[in-house]
C-alpha cells in the first residue's frame, strides 16, 4: 500500500499533466503548476475517489499544495 | 448515433420532452425520462419499451436537490453515467405583472430556471469523468422577445440563455457543450391552453405558417447531440418557423 503521499501526488500528476518531481509538497496548484480553477475542483473530484470521502467546498478552497492535500486527508480519514 | 450513451430528459411524460426521449431513443441512446409522478414516470416507461428503446422512466421533481442525487445515483447504477442531459421540464403561470402573486413568480423561477442548475451541476461531475458530455437547454422564444402576460416565463427563459452561455465557457476545455433551443409556439398541452382566436393570431405571424409539432424541436436536439453539435456550444438554436429573426 503506497502512502498518502505517493497516492496525492499521482492524482496530482495526472489531473495535472505535470512530472513528478515538479510536485514537491508546497508547490501551489496554481501558481507553480498550472492549474486552472476547473482543473482544482477536478483535481478534488479525484482525491474523493481516491479516498473514498467527500470534501467540503470550503475545505476544497484552502486544498491549494501537496502538502495542504495530505494534511486534510490525513485529519479527515480513518 | 448515439448508440451506447445515456440521455437524461426531464419533463418527458408528454409534449415536447416525449419527443425528444423517442427520438433520442430512435438514435440509439438510452433514454431516462422523468416525470413529477409515478404515474407520468410509468407512462414513459411504456413509451420507450412500446418502442423497443432501452431506458426507463423515473419519477423526479427537479426543484427538489436530494431527490436529483438520489434518482441520478439510481441511473448511473441502473443505465451508466448520462452524457446528454435535457432540460426540457418547464411550466407556466401566467398573469399579468400587476395581478402577479409571488408564488407564481417563485414557482416559474424555481422549475423552469433553478432546475436547469441543479440538474446541470449534477450531471457534470459524471461527464468530467466521461470526458465529454452535451447539456441542452430547452428555453422558448418568449425568454427571447418577451410576451405579455409572461414575465416570469420570460424571466425564467431568458435566464437559461445566459447560464447556458456562462456554463460553456467555464467547462468547454473538457468537451462539454452547452446550449440552448428556443422553441416557437408548439402544438402542446401548453399551447393548447390558449384562447383558440390567440393561437390563429398566432399562426399568422409565423412564415412556415404552423405551429410546430415537438418533433421539430426533437431532430433539433437529437442534432445538437450527435456529431452534428460536435463544435455548437454556448448557442441558442431558435427553432420557430421564423417567427421571430435574429
Amino acid at each position: 500500500m503506497s502512502s498518502i503521499e505517493e497516492r496525492v501526488k499521482k492524482i496530482v500528476v495526472e489531473q495535472l499533466g505535470v512530472e513528478e518531481d515538479q510536485v514537491t509538497a508546497d508547490a501551489s496548484f496554481v501558481d507553480d503548476l498550472g492549474a486552472d480553477s476547473l482543473d482544482t475542483v477536478e483535481l478534488v473530484m479525484a482525491l474523493e475517489e481516491e479516498f473514498d470521502c467527500e470534501i467540503p467546498d470550503e475545505e476544497a478552497e484552502k486544498i491549494a499544495t501537496l502538502a495542504q492535500a495530505k494534511a486534510y486527508i490525513e485529519a479527515n480519514l480513518d | 448515433m448515439l448508440t451506447g450513451k445515456v440521455a437524461l430528459v426531464t419533463g418527458a411524460s408528454r409534449g415536447i420532452g416525449k419527443a425528444i426521449a423517442l427520438d433520442l431513443a430512435a438514435q440509439g441512446a438510452t433514454v431516462i425520462g422523468t416525470a413529477t409522478s409515478e404515474g407520468g414516470a410509468e407512462k414513459i416507461s411504456a413509451y420507450l419499451s412500446e418502442a423497443g428503446a432501452q431506458g426507463a422512466g423515473k419519477c423526479l421533481n427537479v426543484t427538489d436537490a436530494q431527490m436529483i442525487t438520489d434518482v441520478l445515483a439510481e441511473i448511473t447504477k441502473e443505465f451508466g453515467v448520462p452524457t446528454i442531459l435535457v432540460n426540457n421540464a418547464g411550466i407556466t403561470r401566467d398573469n399579468l405583472l400587476m395581478r402577479m402573486k409571488d408564488e407564481e413568480w417563485d414557482d416559474i423561477i424555481q422549475t423552469n430556471l433553478s432546475s436547469v442548475y441543479r440538474m446541470s451541476k449534477a450531471c457534470l461531475r459524471g461527464m468530467m469523468k466521461a470526458k465529454g458530455g452535451r447539456i441542452i437547454n430547452i428555453a422558448s422564444v418568449v425568454g427571447v422577445m418577451g410576451n405579455a402576460g409572461q414575465t416570469n416565463y420570460a424571466a425564467a427563459k431568458a435566464g437559461i440563455i445566459g447560464f447556458s452561455k456562462s456554463l460553456a465557457r467555464e467547462v468547454g476545455a473538457r468537451n462539454i457543450t452547452v446550449n440552448t433551443i428556443a422553441p416557437g409556439f408548439i402544438d402542446t398541452d401548453m399551447t393548447r391552453a390558449l384562447p383558440e382566436e390567440q393561437r390563429a393570431a398566432l399562426t399568422n405571424q409565423i412564415p412556415l405558417s404552423r405551429l410546430g409539432e415537438p418533433e421539430d424541436i426533437a431532430k433539433s436536439v437529437t442534432f445538437l447531440a450527435g456529431e452534428g453539435g460536435s463544435y455548437i456550444t454556448g448557442q441558442t438554436l431558435n427553432v420557430n418557423g421564423g417567427m421571430y429573426m435574429i
